[in-house]
């Protein structure tokens, strides 16, 4: 039954392909059976600066480590969404998820513990502003050149960790490969940093997470 | 055969997005003595090919300001739109590049936006989507996240935003609107429960046209919160943050 769903949903691809105007004839047809005296160098074609494709946003999702303070490094994953407004600056709202650990005194003392498995779930989302510095190109071997672009990134956001959310500030750096117009491979580390007050007095944790990931821009 | 079907369809749907429909193509010529070719889009990519004036090139897509060119040889690479505007086109007129410049943020329709601030003591992240009806006037629909000391909140609402003076960079407005808030005390505060209530609020704040899309926005509304006690809640929020407009 499953199968028949995506064959169905490859019908569905092939036909969005043909319809968004692969295949369709590059030439235009003359009119009238009078032969052209002079050939035009390129057929006239009614499309205008505002029918250009525009691709100012960027989707995708990354997957890395998290080390949450106190509660171990574990692997993170999550999404992105951005929107570039200018070639420097952009938004990004993002979100992720990480399984913590027990921590040091949790597994030391055997049965004390400190929080639920449901509450060790660490969950959050953010909203960044980013801007491209150090854009260029960087060099594999002799002949492939691949365009580059360090970003800085920082914005707020919440947590939901520890049976609580928990307003957060993050700040990171990232780095953007981009193989194809459409596709970036991103390289990232980002500070989440919260304050939690789990173990008796409230204290500002950070939270360091690095990850990579693949997005598309659209 | 199901993973095999699943990347198949990615791989047709990224297709059909990227590149390799290369038909709406937009040819014009260069009126400049030349346009240089950026690796990539924007201003720290290197250029790698100048064409002439009067050579015929395809615009292919665009990307904030830069668009993805296609010469006679078949390179491609991107320009700066200042460069693309002093093109034109096969007929002979010139190219209008849609633009987004003061004007364009007077005759704006659909706006984004994020703030963040103090709403009565706790955090505040609030995102925004408005619509303007007229030069002045628009509605806008918000939604926070208020994270506190004793409490977590969330507020849905509705705005009427009145510009005073649209056509100013720098432009002063009032707002008036009603919601729901949320409330969900913090679990160590004993015998609370989780409320709802509605709310009425009225506000000031400016809004500033940086660059391109963007606009720097900075409010103060003062809340009423509508609780089941006897006497209703008074709560004073200020925020600032970015918006964009298309």
């Amino acid at each position: 039954m499953e199968s028949r769903i995506f064959v169905l949903l490859l019908i569905a691809g092939l036909i969005l392909a043909t319809l968004s105007g692969c295949g369709t004839n590059r030439v235009v047809q003359q009119d009238g059976e009078r032969p052209a005296v002079i050939e035009p160098e390129v057929a006239r074609r009614d499309i205008s600066i505002g029918d250009i494709d525009t691709e100012n946003f960027e989707v995708g999702g990354f997957i890395g480590m998290m080390s949450v303070e106190d509660f171990g490094v574990n692997t993170v994953i999550g999404a992105r969404l951005a929107y570039h407004m200018t070639e420097d600056l952009f938004v990004e709202l993002s979100a992720g998820r990480a399984d913590t650990e027990q921590t040091s005194f949790e597994r030391l003392s055997g049965a004390a513990q400190l929080l639920t498995e449901a509450d060790r779930e660490l969950t959050y989302y953010n909203v960044s502003l980013g801007y491209n510095v150090l854009p260029g190109e960087s060099f594999f071997g002799e002949g492939r050149a691949l365009n580059t672009t360090f970003y800085v990134i920082g914005g707020v956001g919440k947590t939901n960790f520890a049976g609580d959310n928990r307003f957060t500030l993050n700040l990171g750096l990232g780095l953007r490969l981009i193989p194809r117009d459409w596709l970036a491979v991103h390289a990232d580390i980002r500070d989440h940093i919260f304050d939690i007050d789990l173990l008796g007095q409230s204290k500002t944790s950070h939270n360091f997470e690095a990850h990579i990931g693949v997005t598309f821009f659209f | 055969m199901r993973k095999l079907a699943l990347s198949l369809l990615i791989l047709q749907l990224s297709m059909a997005d990227s590149g390799f429909c290369a038909e709406r193509a937009l040819a014009v010529v260069i009126e400049d003595p030349y346009i240089e070719l950026h690796s990539g889009p924007g201003r720290g990519y290197p250029i790698f090919y100048v064409a002439e004036r009067g050579e015929q090139i395809e615009v292919l897509k665009r990307r904030t300001d830069w668009f993805k060119i296609r010469v006679r040889h078949g390179e491609e690479g991107w320009v700066n739109d200042t460069q693309l505007a002093r093109t034109f086109q096969l007929n002979g007129e010139p190219i209008e590049l849609p633009g987004y410049s003061l004007a364009d943020y007077g005759e704006r329709r659909w706006e984004f936006g994020v703030l963040y601030g103090d709403f009565g003591g706790a955090n505040v992240v609030s995102t925004y989507g408005a619509f303007s009806m007229t030069e002045n006037l628009s509605v806008e629909l918000w939604l926070s996240d208020m994270l506190g000391r004793f409490s977590n909140s969330q507020l849905v609402n509705v705005n009427i935003v009145h510009m005073l003076f649209p056509e100013w960079r720098a432009s002063p407005f009032f707002t008036l609107g009603t919601g729901v808030i949320h409330t969900e005390p913090k679990g160590t505060i004993v015998a609370t429960t989780d409320r709802t209530d509605n709310l009425a609020h009225v506000g000031v704040g400016v809004r500033t046209y940086i660059t391109r899309r963007l606009l720097f926005r900075a409010e103060y509304k003062t809340y009423v919160v509508f609780t089941s006690r006897d006497d209703n809640q008074e709560i004073s929020e200020w925020k600032a943050g970015f918006s964009f407009f298309f």
